[in-house]
């Protein structure tokens, strides 16, 4: 039973790193109805940016913060220079472009510093941990992404800023005529998802290491938790996130064993695109004429 | 010197060409109609001049030349468009509808106001107030479309058919909600409607266009006297 429970908090202490990243998905969903393949790699990407801040002498939480800067301008330079040119186009042309981001940004991190494996700080002290079941870092990355998470609902529910994000997203057209500048509010999603994913990152490092493909599994799983949510619905994300991280340790630690853990991402990926494609949460859409 | 001068407007969807070279002014303070029958270009002017659409020729307002500027940018320089469609933020609430039309405006307090004024002109978007727009019946998106154009404080108001899909006796309301607004705060407004009569009711003044060309100017008064309009378009 002990066994068990503490699985359990594991999952959602991974869980909640899945939820940040499946959020950055569906932040970039609904304003262009694609999925950013390269958020995985933005966020690995901002992870080495961090871990050079640390090796360079800096504390950690300055360098946690100086990365989610990082990770946010370039998350917003990433969309000015790339998407914009690419904004009208087909959407397969659109997916490469992503593709390409994904194996450029992987490449770049290779080369900048090595494919060789390297560990990563946590910042949480030893008092944090809760005996066996859960140890400092799940405890300290539960918090950091319900911290997050709360910001970005504030942000999003209360700011005139976050309310004109969501409009620009939903209706660009009607936006536009109420003065919202649309493209800039693109580049600002861009950069709010690559700031979150740098969270999720340095958050997911100590765990898995730090290496070029750190995040190929975290990404699948973020996709699976995006998927099962409904993938144009926030709250969803963060839901589907934490039953990704349980079930993925659960069922990795109990019934499938830890070498097909990433089948039970991909099982659930096809699984809810058969069964209900609109996943759990997914918002069905009243219009009236 | 007109508030809003078009001169030889052209605008085209993609190959197809919809105005052929229109010229109009409005005067400051006043409505102005724009009548025409289905095709005529009513819906594209006003979308010319908010630059959603391609277009060749000259725009002024208020002294500037306004064509070729984005439609957020002329947004800013007052002026609000009751959009064809009524271009409600369906996932939002009522209330932040509204208050995304006011999202240029810095004077907090003041749009706070707004929206108790916009309340009182219509109480169905209060009791509405929390509801998905989309949920909201055409008249009152209607009616939305409308309220969230005016939280602009627009100097000028282009309406695309604000009466469509209202009830007659909601449309008299709405009409005289838009004089009240015209004759207090000097709002301009440039007016496409089905309802011909009742355009010219309100307007001091009249464009009637056929195959994106004006045809015949002249204010309200002349306008509505004109055997050809009035066979046309009053339909007596």
């Amino acid at each position: 039973m002990n066994a068990f429970l503490h699985q359990v908090l594991a999952g959602l202490a991974t869980g909640g790193i899945y939820a940040s990243l499946a959020l950055a998905l569906v932040m970039i969903y609904q304003a262009t109805h694609l999925v950013n393949f390269a958020q995985g790699e933005l966020a690995m990407f901002a992870t080495y940016f961090a871990w050079m801040l640390v090796n360079a002498g800096v504390p950690y939480w300055p360098a946690f913060f100086l990365t989610v800067v990082f990770a946010f301008l370039l998350g917003v330079l990433i969309e000015r220079v790339v998407i914009r040119p690419v904004e009208n186009a087909p959407v397969l042309a659109v997916v490469v472009v992503f593709i390409a981001l994904l194996f450029i940004l992987n490449s770049v991190t290779g080369w900048i510093f090595s494919y060789t494996i390297k560990t990563f700080p946590s910042p949480f002290p030893n008092a944090l941990g809760i005996g066996k079941f859960m140890s400092p870092h799940e405890v300290g990355a539960i918090g950091v992404t319900l911290i997050v998470l709360a910001l970005l609902y504030l942000f999003f529910r209360f700011t005139p800023l976050g309310l004109a994000m969501r409009a620009a997203a939903q209706n660009p057209e009607s936006s536009r005529l109420v003065g919202i500048r649309v493209g800039w509010m693109l580049a600002l999603g861009w950069g709010l998802a690559a700031a979150i994913g740098s969270v999720a990152g340095m958050m997911v490092a100590p765990i898995v290491f730090l290496d070029p493909n750190m995040m190929g599994g975290v990404l699948l799983y973020a996709f699976a938790a995006a998927l099962v949510g409904g993938i144009d619905n926030p709250a969803g994300a963060v839901f589907g996130g934490f039953l990704v991280g349980v079930l993925e340790n659960v069922l990795g630690a109990f019934v499938i064993g830890n070498e097909l853990k990433l089948a039970v991402a991909l099982v659930l990926i096809i699984g809810v695109l058969v069964v209900k494609p609109s996943g759990f949460f997914g918002k069905v859409h009243v219009t009236r004429v | 010197m007109p508030f809003l001068e078009a001169i030889k407007l052209h605008a085209a969807y993609g190959q197809t060409r919809v105005l052929h070279g229109m010229n109009f002014s409005i005067e400051e303070g006043r409505i102005t109609t724009l009548l025409g029958a289905n095709g005529a270009g009513k819906t594209t002017t006003l979308r010319a001049l908010c630059a959603m659409v391609r277009t060749e020729g000259e725009i002024r307002f208020a002294g500037r030349r306004i064509d070729g500027r984005a439609t957020e940018d002329i947004v800013r320089l007052g002026i609000a468009h009751v959009p064809d469609g009524r271009g409600t933020f369906t996932n939002l609430s009522t209330e932040e509808n509204l208050r995304l039309g006011a999202y240029t405006r810095k004077d907090r307090d003041a749009v706070e106001a707004d929206l108790e004024r916009m309340f009182g002109y219509f109480p169905r978007l209060k009791e509405r107030r929390a509801q998905q727009a989309g949920t909201l019946s055409g008249g009152e998106q209607q009616m939305l479309a409308v309220s969230r154009a005016m939280m602009l404080r627009p100097k000028l108001m282009l309406l695309d058919e604000p009466s469509f899909g209202l009830a007659p006796l909601i449309v008299r309301e709405l009409f005289g909600i838009l004089r009240a607004v015209n004759q207090a705060e000097h709002v301009s407004m440039l007016l496409v409607e089905q309802n011909a009569a009742m355009a010219l009711d309100l307007a001091s003044h009249a464009y009637v266009i056929e195959t994106g060309r004006v045809v015949l100017s002249g204010s309200a008064d002349d306008i509505r006297r004109d055997d050809a309009v009035r066979r046309s378009y009053l339909g007596y």
